[in-house]
């Protein structure tokens, strides 16, 4: 509720939303005109949008999306699905590359899967997301896979970080010693070292892949929230705003929460 | 062995049979730029709902966009009476709507009073209101019916190239349609489906059913990379508004997809605030509403550069308000203003401005700096402001740029007027003069550079005012014509808005559609999207 | 992987040497147009060719590069810092402390701050210097990048906190603001440098997507940015493999960051 309430102050408050696109179409004459602005002028206080949509969700009206003039339930409806998928994908994929390379560059003593690894996590931390679109489109690729190379350079440098240190702990220097092999190091000495940070990463991650998914989706045309955000930002619809603004704090809130409870017992077992 | 024979002998028709079929059903593939967000068509305003209109929608009378005449659609007939107040249609007989419902006078009437409800605020509605009072329709028997206006309105039998007939009786309400298609299937945000009419009233020469294609794929895609990738790979039929730089590339690799139809009736123009009550210094306040300022401006401004290297060639330095693509209206007599810095300077010397160790000063020594707005995005207005700021260097202005999104712009320049010069674009549709009557008004609220105005703020605007109501109120063309040449010649001399260039239509055409014949007005490229044909079909340029 | 290491410092150094004697280096201005060569291929004339309003793109380079090595780590280095002070002190106090700043974390990275920065750049004067708008951009940046790496500090600092070293530590007499700085910050460094190296290229592509919003680079000043703007037409780019030397040399910086603050990375 706090999230929504604050995306749709910033977006009261930002210039441009009392305005309409359609107020420069030269055949509307004045009184079409001011009948424009007056509908914009009727979202002029903050307060009272907040207790009317208050109001209407108790009653499960999401209200309507003034730029794509449609119920915003039906928006959401649609298009959910589409983000979930993409977002579910981009994290398996980021995950899956991300935290493989780092236990693959942690672990193994060669510089060069080390050094391959970092380059090509810098490439693509460099790579503009519209050009990435374009590979995919000329690859014949889904656009729902940029999503995982955008956040897989991002997990593989804080997870190889957070790897690299926790091997050259003294513990595990002492398995190791103790002939422990490679993979019994990691899985019962390094991982569960790490956890709560790799586990705090994973609800981060998701945030991150929601952040991602906006300019993916707009760049793609993939119908997804992420599509619908950048229209909406565009189109300064606070409906549609506050809405989005809620579900991605309830899936941060989420995620976060599950990571922290996660990981709860693994910091209780080190004390 | 004799079973194996029997079965290929029963498989092989039935794949024959679905292969003919799969290649009986041809799809012409295009893009949207963004979603529909009506399929209403009284309350249209975006570009991708117009599409759909244009698609769907059957009109009394269509323009057409090769021969810009009118010619009849649903209506066989019409005569414009009593000073162009009324118009009275005969229409065709026989007629369904796509679900079956008949058509008859009664959807005109219909039609006609939802588009001037005033309570809907249509923007095609507007266009035919010209005065105060009801709009009455009189159905007199089936087939004919006759439309009053309270004042008459210039070239009103054209404007009804916009009206999509509706039913007033039918259970799918505005998605039963008249015209060639009607809307199949729409994926939210993705794509829409477009299927042919099977009571579309049109049949070819050898009385064949029409449309050819028999259906239409609109895919929302913003990109226009990506559109031009698939259009190149053939996913894609046609592109109907190609830029300058796609073009290019296009006319390198295919030229025959790529087509230039000239000059288009839209402009890019740049404009200086003259509002009394802008938050602005008192001194720009002075700079902006001289004269001397603005055509020094103007002078300074290379627009064969801005053609050539900005618009690749593909664009024309434009003269005043009207297009030269727009024939008949264009006041032939005018030329564009010459890239003078020298005369620019003498100018502006006459304002007392003056050269100071290479920036200009004006006669109070105030340097001479000004921002222009442009919408964040458009790179080719990016672009534009950019070669405007290096000339301007020449006479010594410092010009900064500021790239907004667009509402923050349309704030700007339409509520609190925080802005000192502002670069934006001209969508023009209309070949009508009267059409632009809401910008050239000074009372107008799209009177860009000081709108709504209570009384004409100078000598040329009140002129301009009265030349505008001269043209609205008499069909004599030629009084018409001579009214809006006088207002071209006043805008050409006094430069509120400073024209730059008036930019080509250009499309691209897949190899595989035939028929298509790409021009200037809108939808440039599939105008006569029921006589388009795909693939082997039939009639290749009747 | 020393040579290496040695060969990114030698690097980031000559690049930033280069960038900072542009105006010596440079054989034009960064806003010149040579009109008459626009969209040229490189020649003796323009080393990398010439943009699409025929300005020479080895000069826009290098002042753009000036901008951008100059502002995108100061930005990450201010999210660095804000991340580490909040997460950090959210980490060692615990309790409800903790809850609290990551609650609001939370709430910090699910709003939409584009309206922020929309704000922002209708409350600066129209004419202001483009440098100014641009510092003020990458300051935000800066301000507004801190949350996510916030909670993986907060998770780290938890840990270490819990570990024996702090024990001893604490039974040594060390305690509050010294054992913070002494002994957990160190032990934060592989999480704060992994921040700052990724903060890099995500403050420049964002600056890059700002000016999608007006809220970039203003003309005709060049950056990283407005540079790798030029590639959003890729189709029309993919045959001028010069038109790619902004993203290559933005590459090879960043993978220089990394190999050189490698050895920092490392746990004290």
């Amino acid at each position: 509720m706090l999230g929504g309430f604050l995306g749709a102050t910033l977006v009261r408050l930002a210039p441009g939303f009392s305005v309409d696109e359609e107020e420069l179409d030269n055949r509307l004459n004045q009184g079409s005109i001011k009948a424009l602005r007056q509908a914009r002028a009727s979202q002029e206080s903050l307060s009272s949008f907040y207790v009317h949509y208050l109001d209407r969700l108790v009653h499960g009206d999401l209200g309507t999306s003034r730029t794509l003039q449609q119920p915003v339930t039906r928006l959401l409806a649609d298009r959910f699905p589409e983000t979930l998928k993409s977002v579910g994908l981009g994290l398996a994929l980021g995950w899956a590359l991300g935290l493989g390379l780092a236990i693959a560059s942690a672990l193994s003593r060669s510089w060069f899967i080390d050094l391959f690894s970092s380059v090509s996590a810098g490439v693509l931390l460099c790579m503009p997301a519209a050009v990435l679109a374009i590979l995919f489109v000329i690859a014949r690729a889904p656009g729902r896979l940029i999503l995982g190379l955008i956040v897989f350079p991002k997990i593989f440098r804080y997870a190889r970080n957070l790897l690299v240190r926790n091997a050259a702990m003294p513990h595990v220097l002492t398995a190791r010693a103790k002939g422990a092999g490679s993979f019994r190091t990691l899985i019962w000495h390094i991982l569960p070292v790490a956890a709560p940070q790799l586990l705090a990463l994973a609800g981060v991650s998701v945030s991150l892949v929601f952040a991602a998914a906006i300019p993916v989706e707009a760049l793609c045309d993939l119908p997804g929230i992420g599509q619908l955000a950048w229209k909406a930002a565009l189109g300064r619809d606070l409906e549609l705003l506050v809405n989005l603004t809620m579900i991605v704090t309830a899936v941060t809130l989420l995620a976060n929460s599950a990571a922290d409870l996660l990981g709860s017992p693994l910091r209780m077992g080190e004390s | 062995m004799r079973q194996r024979l029997g079965r290929l002998a029963v498989l092989l028709p039935l794949i024959l049979i679905a292969t003919a079929i799969a290649q009986s059903t041809s799809q012409l593939r295009l893009c949207l730029r963004s979603e529909p967000k009506t399929f209403n068509p009284v309350l249209m305003a975006d570009d991708a709902s117009e599409t759909v209109r244009y698609l769907t929608g059957g009109v009394l009378m269509r323009l057409n966009r090769l021969t810009q005449q009118l010619e009849p659609e649903l209506a066989t007939s019409w005569k414009v009476s009593d000073g162009g107040k009324s118009i009275t249609f005969t229409l065709r007989s026989g007629l369904h709507f796509s679900d079956g419902t008949v058509f008859s006078a009664e959807d005109v009437a219909y039609t006609m009073q939802q588009l001037m409800d005033p309570a809907l605020h249509s923007p095609t509605g507007d266009s035919f209101r010209s005065g105060e009072g009801k709009v009455v329709t009189r159905v007199m028997g089936k087939n004919h019916i006759t439309v009053t206006f309270p004042a008459p309105v210039v070239g009103l039998d054209k404007l009804f190239d916009q009206v999509a007939v509706m039913s007033a009786s039918s259970p799918q309400k505005e998605m039963a349609v008249l015209g060639p298609y009607y809307v199949a299937e729409n994926k939210a945000g993705s794509y829409l489906i477009l299927k042919r009419n099977p009571n579309y009233w049109k049949h070819d020469a050898a009385g064949r059913s029409l449309p050819y294609i028999d259906s239409v794929r609109l895919d929302i895609q913003q990109n226009r990379d990506t559109e031009m990738f698939r259009l190149v790979r053939g996913e894609i039929d046609l592109i109907n508004s190609l830029d300058a730089e796609y073009f290019d590339k296009l006319a390198a690799q295919a030229p025959n997809m790529a087509y230039d139809a000239g000059v288009s009736l839209d402009s890019e123009q740049m404009w200086f605030n003259q509002v009394a009550t802008s938050p602005l210094p008192a001194y720009k306040k002075v700079w902006f509403t001289s004269t001397n300022f603005r055509r020094a401006i103007s002078e300074s401004i290379n627009r064969d550069d801005l053609v050539r290297v900005v618009f690749r060639g593909h664009a024309r330095s434009a003269i005043s308000w009207v297009s030269p693509a727009n024939k008949f209206w264009f006041n032939a007599k005018l030329q564009p203003h010459s890239f003078d810095q020298k005369s620019a300077l003498q100018r502006l010397a006459q304002d007392g401005f003056r050269m100071d160790d290479g920036a200009l000063h004006d006669r109070d020594g105030h340097l001479v700096e000004f921002s222009v707005i442009t919408n964040a995005g458009n790179k080719y207005r990016e672009r534009m402001a950019a070669m405007i700021q290096q000339d301007l260097v020449g006479i010594g202005i410092r010009l900064n740029i500021v790239t907004l999104d667009f509402p923050s712009l349309i704030e700007r320049i339409t509520r609190s007027f925080d802005y000192e010069a502002c670069l934006l674009g001209l969508v023009n549709n209309d070949l009508d003069p009267n059409s632009q009557m809401n910008v050239w008004l000074s009372s107008a609220e799209n009177h860009q550079w000081n709108p709504s105005q209570k009384a004409p703020a100078t000598a040329w605007e009140g002129e301009i005012d009265n030349l505008m109501h001269v043209q609205a109120s008499t069909l004599d063309l030629k009084k018409r014509k001579a009214a809006v040449d006088r207002v071209q010649e006043i805008v050409w001399r006094q430069e509120p808005f400073i024209y730059l260039v008036n930019k080509n239509a250009m499309s691209a055409v897949s190899t595989a559609l035939h028929n298509a014949h790409p021009v200037v007005l809108r939808p440039q490229a599939y105008w006569n999207i029921d006589q388009l044909s795909l693939g082997s079909e039939v009639a290749k340029n009747r | 992987m020393k040579w290496a290491r040695v060969g990114a410092i030698v690097f980031l150094i000559a690049i930033s040497v280069v960038c900072l004697l542009a105006d010596f280096v440079a054989p034009s201005t960064y806003a010149r147009q040579f009109r008459d060569a626009p969209d040229a291929a490189p020649s003796r004339q323009h080393l990398l060719g010439t943009d699409d309003l025929g300005r020479d793109r080895f000069s826009r380079l290098l002042y753009g590069t000036r901008v951008s090595l100059l502002l995108a780590p100061a930005a990450a280095l201010l999210s660095c810092l804000l991340a580490a002070v909040i997460g950090g002190t959210a980490g060692f106090v615990g309790g409800w402390l903790e809850r609290f700043v990551m609650g609001a974390t939370d709430l910090f990275l699910s709003l939409p701050w584009l309206f922020l920065l929309i704000t922002v750049r209708a409350m600066l004067p129209l004419n202001i210097a483009p440098f100014p708008s641009v510092i003020i951009t990458f300051a935000l940046l800066g301000c507004l990048g801190w949350a996510a790496s916030a909670r993986v500090i907060c998770a780290d600092t938890r840990s270490i906190k819990d570990s024996g070293f702090i024990l001893l530590a604490r039974a040594s007499g060390s305690g509050g603001f010294r054992l913070l700085w002494r002994h957990i910050v160190p032990n934060l460094r592989p999480v704060l440098f992994a921040q700052f190296w990724i903060s890099i290229p995500v403050f420049i592509l964002t600056e890059a997507n700002l000016g999608i919003l007006g809220l970039g680079v203003a003309e005709p000043l060049p950056s990283w940015g407005s540079l790798l703007r030029e590639l959003e037409s890729f189709s029309t780019s993919f045959d001028q493999p010069w038109r790619f030397a902004a993203l290559a040399l933005f590459m090879v910086v960043v993978s220089c960051f990394h190999l050189a603050l490698q050895k920092q990375e490392l746990p004290a």
